[in-house]
């Protein structure tokens, strides 16, 4: 995962509830092996239509289309598990969310790419979401390590929380499977145990 | 010791260890479906690192995603994009030891279709798979969940998944469900009363007397559907219908296993004082038939009704959200929906395609025809359902309506094979998402149970199943 310490730039306000991973990430970018060629997908059907930029799209707009950070709405990331969607974001250059809640899977799938996904409360994003609307004062800063967020051109400042062992994770950029694997003896040691008790379970 | 749901003993009974002391554990994972377009980085992964599967017996490798449906199967993808999806799945089944069910295979269909029709799924157990609607499984008692691919890969190489405990939610279902109203429609309406993020951060258990008298199928329909809430597991208590179910399943345990089994089995249950985050009741006797009408699941409405004004939305940003869905989807505040005309008609995908929803399906296409300027296709969830619809008269049903009669997968779902609207279609659909694009960039997905679909597909609108049955009774 990228790791992830202190980030500055632009934030681009998605304040609509419920913007799914097919709006996110459109199965036509669904049909790779790998990882590449996602930035292209991301909000693929929103940024573009008729083969054109669509000027209307938050990210077209003059002052947001080098975004780094978004400011979304409610259930943020929900519908399928595709993680095309963190990669595509990823790879359009987003570096953190910052929303009241995002769906499970795809929480998930942020902290496990680095993404950063930042829950504060609904009044705190609304109005962080209004104050980026004007591109003029469209910039933040994020201090992971301090777990604050600068915005309003560096006058105002805010904390929010995150769970250590996540932080941790995404301070260092850690190697999950790696760092599980350290407990192999455990999980061999469980599985005995469960088969026992369990013997229909292969 | 205190009282717990039966989700606090699934985790309790899968914890391998704590990974700090804010309930971060490590969770083993008893089985996974994998398939051939959320698994090839993880595969990827575990071949840069040098890494093995660490229990290649528990999963499945199951093409269901980018197959086509139509009704002559060759192993021949239509596009090679999809076709190197699948060569590299076979390729990652042959090289790391995994089972592979291919497109030819008699077994093959869609993941959470075919995984309890193997008898893979059983009480007891945690399910973790590439997929959001792995909470298929909750409805045998095992804990279900979709995750994302680093955590396949990272369930491939260690048997166990990173894990936060999750809040309780219970859904207790009374009452006794209405003519025409299935177990879709009463998913649907809990998700229209408590939101599209209304279980965001649950794990839901369905409980209740509809519960026990709903067929396993039924709870499948309502396990799966409830995601589009924002769930993130579902659990139900396993009871002799589950086991019914079960039992002579090719996986299933034999003889005296089965009896150890089945006694264990039946004693997973929440503990009678056991407390929920949240309860949710509903009488389904309340309960109309529902359709859609917006972009999100959760914008629905019984048929009867008329197309919402949207001033009654509360706060700026969903109003607009909900303005933005009507001009999609096309309609105007006001509208019975009941007057809305479709061009399409899906019967299909993991919520709604086993050999019940064809039957309730069939029952609304038998001796009536698909309306002039409508397409109707059915595309049952596993060629083991294809061959019992076509071994009960289902299949010539459909065909005598004329109704398009396909092979097995996801389909139009989520449009990833060949099957796909243009733009500005409209389909009504048995589907569980109607997001922007889902069915193809551009085309309209009203979400509504098997019988409703099939309604409008031989009235060329939507309409009020009930009118089709009462006729069919007189």
């Amino acid at each position: 995962m990228i790791p992830f310490g202190q980030v500055t730039g632009v934030a681009a306000p998605m304040l609509a509830p419920n913007i799914d991973t097919d709006v996110i990430m459109p199965k036509m970018f669904l049909k790779g092996v790998d990882r590449s060629g996602l930035g292209e997908g991301a909000f693929n059907l929103l940024r573009f239509s008729g083969g054109k930029p669509n000027p209307d799209f938050v990210l077209n707009r003059e002052g947001y289309r080098n975004a780094c950070f978004l400011v979304v709405g409610p259930n943020f990331g929900c519908g399928s598990s595709r993680e095309h969607a963190v990669w595509g974001l990823q790879q359009f250059g987003i570096r953190a969310l910052i929303g009241t809640s995002f769906a499970g899977i795809f929480n998930d799938n942020c902290a496990n790419n680095g993404l950063l996904t930042i829950s504060l409360d609904p009044g705190v994003v609304a109005e962080l979401g209004e104050i980026v609307t004007d591109s003029s004062r469209n910039d933040v800063a994020i201090d992971l390590a301090a777990q604050t967020i600068r915005f309003d051109c560096g006058r105002r400042a805010i904390g929010f929380d995150i769970e250590t062992d996540r932080k941790e994770a995404f301070l260092t950029g850690r190697d999950f499977i790696a760092s599980t694997l350290v407990f192999a003896d455990d999980i061999r040691a469980f599985e005995a145990r469960h088969r026992a008790e369990n013997p229909w379970i292969v | 010791m205190a009282a717990r749901t039966l989700y606090d003993k699934l985790v309790d009974a899968h914890v391998v260890r704590n990974l700090d002391d804010s309930g971060l554990v490590l969770l083993y994972v008893d089985r996974t479906v994998l398939n051939e377009y959320t698994s090839p980085q993880a595969f990827a992964g575990l071949r840069a690192a040098g890494r093995k599967v660490w229990n290649p017996k528990a999963a499945l490798m199951v093409v269901d995603h980018v197959n086509p449906t139509a009704a002559q199967r060759t192993r021949a993808m239509p596009d090679r994009s999809a076709a190197r999806q699948v060569d590299y799945f076979a390729d990652n089944a042959r090289d790391f030891g995994i089972e592979y069910f291919d497109i030819l295979d008699p077994r093959q269909g869609i993941e959470h279709v075919v995984a309890p029709e193997q008898g893979l799924v059983m009480p007891g157990m945690v399910i973790a798979a590439g997929d959001s609607h792995s909470t298929a499984y909750g409805a045998f008692g095992a804990l279900g969940y979709g995750i994302g691919t680093s955590d396949i890969e990272h369930y491939l190489a260690t048997s166990t998944v990173r894990y936060r405990r999750l809040k309780t939610m219970r859904i207790h279902l009374t009452g006794a469900a209405p003519l025409g109203v299935t177990p879709k429609d009463i998913v649907m309406e809990v998700i229209r009363r408590i939101g599209a993020d209304g279980a965001t951060g649950y794990a839901v258990e369905f409980s209740g007397p509809v519960v026990s008298d709903m067929s396993v199928e039924g709870r499948i329909v309502m396990s799966i559907m409830i995601v589009e809430a924002g769930a993130r597991g579902v659990v139900m208590a396993p009871d002799q219908k589950v086991l019914d179910y079960l039992k002579g399943r090719p996986r299933a345990p034999k003889g005296e296993m089965w009896e150890r089994a089945a006694t264990s089995w039946l004693a997973l249950s929440s503990d009678p004082d056991a407390r929920f985050d949240r309860e949710v009741m509903l009488d389904v006797s309340e309960v109309a038939p529902l359709v859609t009408w917006g972009t999100s699941p959760d914008q629905a409405i019984a048929v009867t009704d008329i197309v919402p004004d949207l001033v009654q939305q509360d706060g700026h940003d969903r109003r607009t959200a909900a303005m933005r869905a009507l001009s999609y989807m096309g309609l105007t505040p006001g509208t019975p929906i009941q007057s809305v005309p479709i061009d399409f008609a899906f019967i299909g995908s993991c919520t709604n395609s086993r050999i019940e929803d064809l039957r309730d399906a069939a029952a609304i296409f038998r001796g009536r025809r698909v309306a002039e300027g409508v397409r109707a296709i059915v595309v049952p969830g596993s060629t083991q359902v294809r061959a019992q619809a076509e071994a009960e008269g289902l299949a010539k049903v459909f065909t005598d309506a004329g109704v398009e009669w396909r092979q097995s997968g996801c389909s139009m779902c989520l449009a990833m094979n060949d099957d796909v609207l243009r733009p500005g279609e409209r389909c009504a659909s048995s589907t569980n998402r109607n997001f922007e694009g889902r069915q193809g960039p551009g085309a309209r997905t009203h979400l509504m149970s098997p019988a409703m679909v099939a309604a409008a597909a031989v009235t060329g609108h939507i309409t009020d199943v009930r009118s089709l049955l009462r006729g069919a009774r007189q």
